[in-house]
């Protein structure tokens, strides 16, 4: 088992596996939409590779942090759109 | 601030970046490999899920960690500071690289087309899918429908499967007569991986159709079907997620920024894999979409080549010359069908960054136009989807490389006016 360890994701504490992408967390959380593009519409992580930027969350109250190049760490605090 | 002007700095942690690193630390330089990445090892050689890692990725990251370069992960180029010097920014703050010689390899990404619903959620890139999967996206049990161009998709499905998602289809373009040339070329190189997956040794059951293509994606806030167009008509598959991908495109945009010449869409070197900028060579899929072999190949003989070692990097001509021709096979096996460019309704959104829709695109006459008139490609990626989308599209001429590479925080920008100062 791989060690686990806790983060927030728009409040709410998720257990989840060390190591793994920020993405990852909100995927595994159940989201499927994390940004919202200008006209509002939700979109999802495209790419996984850092390049289209819709993967885009607001990581430790810094905005617009690439969800897919980003390695979760205890006690981050996420906040995606819903 | 800065390191040291006598410095080989390595641009790219794939397989043409990390052989190219090796080669110059192994003799002896002092040697920096950056990559934007949180590990090494790029795309295709990205670790993690169940797969052990191919016996070469394995190979070289040892031989990259016996070697003596530096590694620095997370950190990405955002601009140049003069000659021979860049700006980088990552979590712990801005830095200025200083180097003697510089190699790109910058790598590919994966081509994206619109079609209607291609924005909803849970429609990925193909190797986006597997991305996301290694970065420890759940999988198992979703039914995946994979579609688009190229060798990457069996790659991806036979990934995908191992991990326990149910492919539901795999959507080649190309036309059969093509898949069959190219296999038979194939099984006389030594390309082992892709006869094993060409074989269909992890794929064996899973519905395979050349000449098909998806023309729209459906789903409320999420996706749930997607139809296909084939030969023999249009058809329905309901799915989890549609990984979708239509080949590989080079990442150009540092290159163009350090001033390199791009020929035909790619970074144009010399025998050595200098470019026209003296002191900065480019090896891998810049240069030409040829994988991991191609890559090895070229990453080696710039190596070789900015430590003076001529004769090592000859040895590999022969080689890379097999590449090229490969690089040959691949364009013209997977060439885009042109029904593809048909494939918008006019609320398409094209550019995703900044919602512009294809009726709005439709009447302009250039990127900058469209730039101008509809913001699109001045988002957050910078055109780096669109801006392919629409030289497919239009045919546009799409060379927009400027600083910041990438959206930077502001203290990168003020910073480097500090350090321009000094």
């Amino acid at each position: 088992m791989p060690n686990l360890i806790q983060v927030t994701i728009n409040g709410q504490a998720v257990t989840v596996p060390g190591g793994i992408t920020v993405a990852a967390a909100v995927l595994l959380s159940g989201k499927s939409g994390i940004h919202r593009s200008p006209s509002g519409a939700l979109r999802g992580p495209v790419c996984g590779m850092g390049v289209c930027f819709e993967c885009r969350v607001t990581v430790n109250g810094r905005a617009h942090v690439r969800s897919c190049l980003t390695t979760c760490e205890a006690g981050m605090e996420i906040s995606a759109d819903e | 601030m800065s390191d040291s002007a006598n410095t080989v700095v390595v641009i790219g942690g794939g397989p043409a970046g990390i052989a190219a690193a090796a080669c110059v630390a192994e003799n002896g330089a002092s040697t920096v490999l950056i990559d934007d990445n949180p590990r090494l090892g790029g795309q295709i050689w990205r670790s993690g899920g169940k797969i052990p890692q191919a016996k070469e990725a394995g190979h070289w990251l040892n031989r990259f960690m016996r070697s003596g370069a530096k590694l620095q992960c997370g950190t990405r180029i955002v601009d140049r500071l003069g000659t021979k010097s860049l700006l980088a920014e990552s979590d712990r703050g801005i830095q200025r690289v200083d180097y003697s010689q510089l190699i790109l390899a910058t790598g590919a990404r994966e081509r994206l087309l619109p079609f209607p619903g291609w924005t909803i959620p849970n429609v990925v890139a193909a190797g986006g899918l597997q991305a996301l999967v290694k970065g420890g996206a759940p999988i198992a049990g979703k039914r995946v429908a994979i579609a688009g161009s190229g060798p990457l998709l069996l790659a991806v499905a036979t990934y995908l499967r191992l991990q326990g998602a149910v492919i539901v289809l795999i959507a080649e373009q190309a036309p059969w007569s093509r898949l069959v040339r190219f296999s038979a070329k194939l099984k006389s190189s030594p390309h082992k991986l892709w006869q094993a997956i060409l074989m269909g040794v992890h794929l064996r059951g899973v519905r395979f159709k050349s000449s098909c293509w998806p023309i729209a994606a459906r789903g409320e806030s999420v996706l749930e079907q997607v139809e296909f167009q084939s030969k023999q008509g249009r058809f329905s598959v309901a799915c989890d997620y549609l990984a979708c991908g239509f080949g590989l495109i080079p990442n150009l945009e540092l290159p163009r920024l350090i001033g390199c010449e791009v020929h035909n869409g790619f970074v144009a070197v010399d025998e050595w894999q200098q470019t026209s900028i003296d002191d900065v060579y480019c090896a891998g899929e810049p240069t030409g979409i040829g994988g991991i072999d191609s890559a090895l190949c070229a990453g080696q003989i710039a190596g070789f080549a900015t430590v003076g070692r001529k004769e090592e990097a000859r040895g590999l001509f022969p080689a890379r010359t097999r590449g090229k021709k490969f690089e040959e096979t691949l364009a013209f096996t997977f060439a885009l069908r042109p029904e593809l460019r048909q494939l918008c309704q006019p609320e398409t959104v094209v550019c995703r960054c900044e919602d512009v829709t294809y009726e709005r695109l439709q009447p302009m006459t250039s990127w900058r136009e469209a730039k101008l008139q509809t913001r699109c490609g001045m988002g957050a990626c910078q055109g780096r989807t669109c801006g392919a989308v629409a030289e497919f599209l239009w045919h546009w001429q799409v060379a927009s490389a400027r600083p910041p590479v990438f959206p930077a925080r502001v203290e990168s920008l003020a910073g480097k006016t500090l350090t321009l100062e000094k």
